[in-house]
């Protein structure tokens, strides 16, 4: 077969790479073949071991205290630098309480997100407004939030607080809970939103042509067959609340014991390394390490478990299809 | 328009890696870094900017609270530590080699407050630790009216807020405390780092502590003089060892500070003796090795961090006045000379 | 569910839809909320001075923010610069060999990095490059940022290229061109729409990012385009100003929220922008 067959002048482009190429050799094909894919996969391999450099080193430093206080780390309430005693529960606490506050806080208005922008309104203006926005509200920094709750949030809370009659203190869980509520409902709305619109339209239309109502397709068919991807959104929104850093540290009120109430300051397994972490020697920043594996395992198993929830659920979807 | 894309791109990065390779070696401006206690951080600012403007040296000083200081100096990753707290025998066997610590000013740590109408009030030792303690929960509480009479104290939930990083200051507050009172010496003490009571508020540094009370009605936290005067909020004058109610002020504090100092200039100044000493005094010191070839040190570094700490203790002192902390006295700046002098570099000392 | 009152169901579908159109307008009241109370506050503050100033000592009035701006820049730089060539290439190679271990081990790793918290991510970066530097610097925070830009990009080049019709491969490859030449020359290319949009909206992630920044790069309230020393940026001096008690700097702080919002913005519609108009068409 001739290279150049067509006349010149009008080679198109993808054949000029061609031009003042020396034939290669099959055994150079190889090899150079070889290489690229050597440097590719290299590439990729970089990033596992990235990873397990990451778990290795934070295993290597909070050694010292996994070895003083081993799996009673989780049971232990005290967490005093001067005697030198290191429990995580009240960071755990703290932690899962203002997490799954602000989860439960966030839920009705994702949902709502998600049903509004999958069934009722698939495209348009308005669709292409709440879906702006939601991005938006998605791309504000964490720090920004925090200044934000600073000066708008807390004195509201203080406020509640007064006419209750607890302390008023302004910051704590309830607070913090807020801001990661506000922080957290782009994650679960988006996720939510794609599989709504997953959902088969022969199933809608076989209900709507049994008579049912908007309201009950979205209750009994749209909702129950896309269960588990807005649980699994859900499951991503919790992470992203659960590694969340600084709006949670300049608004939980900085306490390193157990809270009591929803009112109560009180630290996260985040916010206790951010505050506590440039002044940490010894077995103190071993302990913080620690409380830094505990959360990065934390994350990890829930981010999982969420995206291939996901990921199945949109190629069981495709299969469906197809 | 992909040669385009990866011409830009790599263009870019030819410009980027001369500016930032470059620039180490032709870096005229030496910058030397410290972090540490935000006790003397103001003035430590002003002091950096005058420094930087007269001799083109960047000092870059991160408020991290004194733990923080200790800490990056014994890992090395700062020329120079502040610290309010003189360091413990542990912290400085950790260290590994001699560091030294010279005093640069006299402050004062005040009990500020954010009440209606912004009182002057008066503070026995008793009524602070009930306060910190949890003890005392209201305003109205009779330990703090039988010291203010003159005050309609109103019926407000008292929040307090302490240092949730280690600090100097709380450790100065906190000896205070431990001396002039039994309650306190027995179940908090003294330290950089306490275990306050549950459920009250820590902030990160003087600023934060000075940001938080001033934000929330019926708060009261501890910081240093200059916090509360720069943003107008009341502070409490407290009783001394002698009975009288002291205001914190740059003659008070220097009052407190006419005592013998050590070659070490290790000295407490809390609970003073003195008639008309305010009783929450301290020193702050920076604190260095004093080996300096260590890591990739290198000597101009050394010469440099001798120089400025030369010109703290000696032409730097005007500066600390006008921000109303206390200058060092001829004593204390001679024994700092001192200190600096034993400096070295290999052995060879660093200032003639 | 059928017959019966239908009255009352149609007024529970009305209601319903009432609810939800409610429920999801009432979530973007926080986010006007923030966007106002920014733009209030932060445009009084935003003047020649504040841009390009730097911050004067602490309670002295003036100063401004230039060194956090050049800072931030320079940290998106740096960690760009490290992240890229590593996550286009892993993004090629998964996008080519869509089986296999390495594959899904990889694809596994990138999952995992995605949600590892950005604290643990600057504690990494603490131990592997402050301690044994014996310094804070701004290749500390680059390498932090880095880390976290680096899933985004894996990710979004994998989709992209997995998107491009498989013919046209086939077709340069039918002509002998080398692989190595196909991929960079006729497959990247045409996903460069793609890969572009992901490294902006991967940019824009870490723009707002402080925690990895903490104990990395530390701050600098001098000017400063060394890489081997401490750097500021936007979001540290927006903390450190926010948690401070001087009106000025409260003021400070929502000057350097709004250029942080607006180069956030800029960067994601740039990215939607380039993901619409470059797109290339099969």
């Amino acid at each position: 077969m001739q290279r150049d067959g067509a006349v010149p002048g009008t080679v198109p482009n993808a054949f000029r790479i061609m031009d003042n190429q020396t034939r290669p050799e099959p055994g150079n094909t190889d090899r150079s073949e070889k290489r690229f894919n050597y440097i590719l996969a290299f590439s990729g391999s970089c990033i596992v071991v990235l990873l397990a450099a990451i778990l290795v080193t934070l295993f290597i430093t909070a050694l010292p205290s996994i070895k003083e206080f081993g799996l009673f780390f989780f049971a232990g309430k005290v967490w005093d630098a001067t005697t030198e005693t290191f429990g995580a529960l009240p960071f755990l606490v703290g932690t899962l309480l203002s997490s799954f506050l602000a989860l439960i806080i966030s839920i009705p208005f994702s949902l709502a997100i998600s049903v509004f922008l999958g069934e009722y309104f698939k495209e348009g203006a308005v669709s292409t407004f709440l879906r702006s926005s939601v991005e938006v509200l998605a791309g504000i920094p964490s720090v920004i939030y925090g200044l934000w709750g600073l000066f708008l949030l807390m004195p509201a809370v203080r406020l509640i607080e007064m006419k209750i009659g607890v302390a008023p203190h302004g910051v704590g869980i309830l607070t913090s809970s807020l801001i990661l509520a506000i922080m957290i409902i782009p994650f679960s709305a988006s996720i939510g939103r794609e599989v709504i619109t997953l959902v088969p339209g022969d199933l809608k239309e076989a209900a709507y042509s049994l008579g049912a109502t908007r309201f009950e397709v979205i209750r009994s068919i749209v909702i129950p067959y896309a269960r588990s991807g807005i649980i699994a959104g859900i499951l991503l929104a919790l992470g992203r609340a659960i590694g969340e850093t600084m709006a949670v540290t300049m608004l939980i009120g900085n306490s390193n014991f157990l809270p009591t109430s929803i009112f109560s300051p009180a630290n996260t397994m985040a916010s206790v390394i951010a505050n506590e972490f440039a002044e940490a020697t010894g077995i103190t920043a071993a302990s913080l390490i620690y409380v830094a594996l505990v959360l990065f395992f934390v994350t990890m198993v829930v981010n999982i478990v969420g995206t291939y929830v996901i990921q199945k659920l949109s190629i069981e979807s495709s299969k469906e299809v197809s | 328009m992909f040669a385009m894309f990866s011409k830009g791109v790599t263009l870019m990065a030819v410009v980027f890696a001369l500016v930032c390779f470059a620039t180490p070696a032709s870096s005229s401006d030496m910058e030397l870094l410290g972090a540490g206690a935000t006790f003397p951080q103001p003035l430590y600012s002003k002091m950096f900017d005058a420094y930087n403007q007269q001799y083109k040296v960047k000092i870059n000083y991160q408020g991290i609270g004194s733990g923080g200081g200790i800490n990056q100096l014994v890992r090395k990753t700062v020329d120079f530590g502040g610290t309010d707290a003189f360091m413990t025998a542990k912290e400085l066997e950790t260290a590994g080699a001699p560091v030294l610590h010279i005093p640069t000013c006299l402050g004062a740590v005040v009990v500020t407050y954010n009440l209606p109408g912004n009182p002057k009030l008066n503070f026995t030792p008793d009524a602070i630790a009930g306060i910190f303690l949890g003890a005392i929960k209201k305003w109205n509480d009779p330990k703090i009216v039988s010291a203010n009479p003159d005050v309609k104290l109103p019926d407000m939930p008292i929040v307090a807020v302490h240092r949730a990083d280690g600090s100097g200051t709380t450790y100065i507050f906190s000896e205070y405390l431990t001396k002039a009172s039994k309650e306190w010496k027995e179940t908090i003490g003294t330290g950089k780092s306490l275990k306050w009571p549950a459920g009250q508020i820590g902030q990160k540094g003087n600023p934060g502590v000075a940001g938080y009370v001033k934000q929330t009605p019926g708060a009261v936290g501890y910081v240093e003089l200059l916090y509360a005067t720069q943003n107008k909020m009341p502070y409490g004058n407290v009783r001394n060892k002698a009975g009288k109610f002291i205001e914190p002020s740059l003659k008070a504090v220097s009052a407190a500070a006419n005592v013998e100092i050590p070659d070490d200039t290790n000295v407490s100044l809390t609970d003073t003796e003195a008639a008309a000493g305010y009783p929450i005094s301290g020193f702050t010191w920076l604190i260095f090795y004093k080996e300096q070839s260590y890591g990739r040190k290198a000597k101009d570094r050394a010469e440099a961090l001798a120089k400025l700490l030369n010109w703290m203790v000696g032409d730097g002192q005007k500066y600390v006045e006008p921000l109303q902390y206390a200058p060092l006295s001829k004593e204390a700046a001679a024994k700092a000379n001192k200190l600096i002098r034993s400096m070295t570099y290999n052995g060879t000392p660093l200032v003639k | 569910m059928i017959g019966g009152d239908v009255r009352g169901r149609l007024i529970k579908d009305i209601f319903f839809k009432g609810i939800v159109c409610l429920f999801a307008f009432l979530s973007l009241l926080p986010l006007f909320l923030i966007l106002y109370y920014i733009t209030k506050n932060g445009i009084m503050v935003i003047d020649w001075d504040f841009l390009f100033n730097l911050p004067r000592p602490i309670g002295e009035a003036g100063g401004g923010v230039w060194n956090a701006i050049v800072g931030t820049l320079m940290l998106i730089v740096l960690s760009s610069v490290i992240s890229i060539p590593f996550g286009i290439t892993a993004g090629i190679y998964l996008s080519e060999n869509k089986a296999g271990k390495l594959s899904n081990t990889i694809r596994l790793s990138v999952i995992v990095l995605q949600g590892t918290p950005s604290i643990v991510i600057g504690i990494i970066a603490y131990l592997w490059i402050v301690a044994p530097l014996q310094t804070f610097s701004a290749l500390a925070g680059g390498v932090a940022l880095s880390i976290m830009m680096l899933p985004v990009i894996v990710k979004t080049t994998e989709e992209t290229l997995k998107l491009i019709p498989y013919h046209l491969k086939e077709a340069s490859l039918a002509l002998g061109v080398p692989y190595y030449k196909t991929i960079l020359k006729v497959i990247l290319p045409s996903g460069l729409s793609g890969i572009l949009t992901g490294i902006l909206l991967s940019v824009a992630r870490i723009t707002g990012e402080t925690a990895p920044l903490l104990f990395t790069a530390f701050g600098n309230q001098f000017m400063n385009i060394n890489i081997f020393k401490p750097i500021d940026s936007l979001p540290y001096r927006i903390f450190y100003y926010a948690m401070s008690p001087y009106p000025e700097w409260h003021s400070f702080a929502w000057g350097a929220s709004f250029i942080l919002v607006v180069l956030t913005l800029a960067l994601n519609l740039i990215a939607r922008g380039i993901s619409a108009k470059w797109k290339t068409r099969f």
